[in-house]
């Protein structure tokens, strides 16, 4: 047994409005740079739809995550290592820019340069990569809420898994949303796949990175991953993805997608994992079995072996702690009503999500029944199997059984708790029913229903004083006084960007500092770059949404 | 004018390459990388860059074994001058046709599609006129040098010009006798490794070919990551030494 610890999140969809707050926040916080404007660490799909970028998840077509040879060994579905150097000059299996979306922003100077004139000025959208006219055709969310279905859903890789009928009556009864961030799988095929060996996963807390002073631009990870969520920066040359906020998480603060989530949907916590298991677990013969697999991996961190082996492995004993609190543990493993995305792609990924009730509740209430009863919900949950059989698509390979008994744990909940708040006697046969005790029920319904802060996010601060460099590291605390110093932003002679690299908060520190004390943005001159309202802090003046100040008479302070 | 071009030039561009690259290493590790367009345009890259990299693979290949294989160690395998030099000539041609048909497939594309073209740099361009170049002006001493029928046998000049240059008594006079077309040729190489460092073409230095041994999953410790050089006269902030021996407080 080798005891390793894994930051993991849960997001309960049946929370979701798809209000895409957590994208917006997370492209102020990661991506609103030039290079990325197309990029999303976390985008809000809804389903049924083809995701973004489009139809990602056909990996008949994409190539990405593992497969089982015939001799059941695990192989990189894309090909081994001399393929990916075979085809390194031009990757055949790399989605276009037009799979993302191009990029736009507005010409607003238009608007208020037209001179008079009969018809109304226009603000055409123009390319953020050439800087022509463009016709905006796509982007992240354009399929959002069923928009320009049934042309568009029909595309969908998972409808096209489930027979005819079910997908026609599907659009009519059903829609839920998928916020998506990496998964930081426990096996990830990105990391395999990068001829650099840049990728790698942090042995303290699983989290995946490129390590962007090694990434040379091969752009293998983003084929490799599955769920398409390394993306290639087309200024840097680099490959970025999702950092699962390591510079808050490692200060005991949640992700920002998690922090600013409306619906208080996220968990984040620790699992503790059998890093000697892994590689078996995902190389279990039957797609179906992989759920059960992975879970086996997991390690009860209330087991007195398993704490012995974690501190063995050098594990500090506020991270086991941690891991006996984590609601992550709970929602997988306890109550048992989280389930992993697209296991068969046998990545072991460590976002897990808890499938949306909601659709058949929202049946049961139309068709006049009463939806919190839980005959009526079990039966439902039975008879609507559309929605289980997708639902199945996503999270178990196809597996209803495991959806259908996450459902029906959801449904009985909510008739338990019913009475709970009603005064009404309980009914311990609807906790039996679902496999839980009444103590469980309660336990759960607090996690999903009424969790704080402090118990929705169970993280551990990062332990410096363990490495031999205590006290230079706690890179927010302190420290612009590295090594070679500033050389904010802008383009060095060789690229975007190049140069000697900065610590992260350092490069924070002197974005914020230029924006709030300078009037000009990115790069004024350039009208290949314009400012776009989402990259625009709402410091200084983004001369190409504003019209110029108007001379003020005598010395006005600006207010 | 014969020492300055075959003598200084040739040194100077070679200690700029070494000294280039260990310096852009240190310097600009991120900015060392392909710089890829795929993602704006894929169709064209497709058939052109293949093409055009392991085209000009074979080409420095070829260039490895014409230069640093001397004439007489050939012969002594028996391998006779004219079967030699009708490979040479045959397989330079192929590859030296593969590059540049790529980079000229890889230019259009470059010029053609718009993000491509607006994501060019100056240095690119620079890069670009000085590779093309380079590659034409050797392509026609291959071509040129077999159609006029009397080629010139530059296993007997510009390669041992080439060693003497590493046994430090360059042999000016060799590179002297060679064609004008070889002059031309070897000049604007020693140019191009001049300013090879400084361009994009520093990833040839990054073949992954590590990648062919390496475990698939890399663990790294947050530590290697966060660590970096202290400040010389700076020291880090330690707990002043207890006069006395302290119960440590129990760890939770």
């Amino acid at each position: 047994m080798r005891v390793m610890a894994q930051m993991a999140m849960v997001m309960n969809l049946d929370k979701c409005i798809g209000c895409h707050t957590c994208s917006v926040t997370c492209k102020q916080a990661w991506t609103n740079r030039t290079g990325v404007e197309y990029v999303w660490f976390n985008n809000v799909e809804t389903r049924p739809g083809q995701g973004y970028p489009r139809t990602y998840e056909d990996q008949g077509r994409w190539q990405g995550g593992w497969r089982l040879t015939r001799r059941g060994r695990l192989t990189l579905r894309a090909g081994g290592r001399l393929k990916k150097l075979a085809t390194i000059f031009s990757n055949p299996l790399l989605p276009n820019i037009s799979d993302y979306y191009e990029p736009w922003t507005y010409d607003y100077e238009r608007l208020l340069t037209a001179p008079t004139q009969r018809d109304t000025p226009v603000a055409r959208p123009k390319s953020l990569l050439s800087g022509r006219d463009m016709k905006v055709q796509w982007s992240a969310n354009w399929d959002d809420d069923l928009g320009g279905s049934p042309e568009l859903t029909v595309n969908d890789p998972i409808l096209k898994q489930v027979s005819e009928k079910v997908r026609l009556e599907f659009e009519k009864t059903f829609m839920f949303y998928l916020p998506r961030i990496c998964e930081h799988c426990l096996n990830p095929s990105c990391a395999a796949s990068c001829p650099s060996g840049a990728i790698y996963k942090r042995t303290e807390d699983g989290i995946v990175l490129v390590d962007q002073d090694r990434c040379r631009g091969w752009r293998m990870c983003v084929t490799g991953c599955p769920y398409k969520k390394v993306y290639f920066n087309h200024r840097t040359g680099k490959a970025e993805k999702c950092t699962f906020c390591y510079p808050r998480i490692e200060v005991g603060i949640p992700t920002v997608c998690a922090e600013t989530c409306v619906g208080r949907l996220r968990y984040i916590g620790v699992v503790l994992y059998d890093a000697d298991r892994v590689l078996d677990a995902a190389s279990t013969p039957d797609d179906q079995d992989l759920y059960m697999a992975q879970r086996s991996v997991f390690l009860d961190p209330d087991d007195p072996g398993v704490r012995r082996e974690a501190e063995r492995a050098g594990i500090p004993p506020d991270w086991v702690e941690a891991a006996q609190r984590s609601p992550v543990w709970a929602l997988i493993s306890k109550y048992q009503v989280a389930l992993p995305l697209h296991p068969e792609y046998r990545t072991m990924p460590m976002v897990w999500y808890i499938p949306p009730l909601s659709p058949m509740v929202d049946a049961l209430r139309d068709s006049g029944h009463d939806a919190e009863d839980e005959r009526a919900l079990f039966g439902a949950i039975d008879a609507l199997r559309i929605p289980v059989e997708y639902l199945a698509e996503l999270f178990t390979a196809g597996d209803p059984r495991p959806v259908r008994d996450v459902l029906a744990r959801l449904g009985g909940m909510r008739a338990y708790m019913r009475d709970v708040n009603l005064g009404a006697p309980r009914r311990p046969q609807i906790a039996e029913a679902v496999g839980l005790t009444e103590d469980e029920i309660e336990d759960m319904y607090r996690l999903l229903a009424l969790a704080k802060y402090d118990e929705r996010y169970v993280i551990p601060s990062a332990h410096g004083e363990m490495h031999d460099r205590a006290g230079e590291l706690e890179e927010l605390a302190c420290s612009l006084d590295y090594e070679s110093g500033p050389g904010m932003g802008g383009s060095g002679p060789f690229g975007e960007m190049s140069g000697g690299s900065q610590p992260v908060a350092v490069e924070n520190f002197y974005a914020l500092k230029q924006r709030q004390t300078s009037d000009v943005f990115v790069d004024p001159g350039n009208s290949r770059r314009r400012v776009n309202l989402l990259n625009w802090d709402g410091k200084g003046a983004a001369e190409d949404v504003m019209p110029p100040r108007a001379a003020t008479d005598g010395d006005r302070e600006e207010l | 004018m014969t020492t300055f071009l075959w003598v200084i030039v040739p040194y100077v561009s070679l200690a700029v390459f070494v000294g280039g690259h260990i310096w852009r290493y240190r310097y600009d590790k991120f900015g060392w990388t392909t710089r890829s367009s795929q993602l704006y345009e894929s169709r064209l890259l497709r058939l052109g860059s293949p093409l055009f990299h392991f085209g000009i693979l074979f080409v420095v290949l070829g260039h490895i074994g014409g230069l640093l294989i001397p004439e007489s160690a050939t012969d002594a395998v028996g391998i006779s001058e004219t079967f030699y030099h009708a490979v040479a000539v045959s397989l330079g041609a192929i590859s030296g046709v593969m590059t540049l048909t790529g980079i000229a497939i890889l230019i259009y594309r470059r010029r053609t599609t718009g993000p491509v073209f607006s994501a060019t740099t100056k240095n690119d361009k620079f890069m670009y006129v000085l590779l093309v170049a380079t590659l034409v002006a050797g392509l026609s001493n291959t071509v040129l040098g077999n159609l006029i029928g009397h080629p010139h046998d530059y296993r007997l000049s510009v390669a041992p010009y080439f060693r003497s240059i590493f046994y430090f008594r360059p042999a000016v006079d060799l590179m002297t006798q060679a064609g004008i077309g070889f002059q031309i040729h070897v000049t604007l190489a020693w140019i191009l490794f001049a300013v090879w460092p400084f361009t994009r073409l520093v990833h040839f230095f990054s073949a992954p070919l590590g990648y062919l041994t390496r475990p698939y999953i890399v663990y790294r410790s947050r530590e290697a990551a966060v660590a970096r050089p202290v400040r010389r006269g700076w020291e880090p902030v330690t707990a002043p030494v207890a006069p006395q021996p302290r119960r440590r407080r129990a760890q939770r």
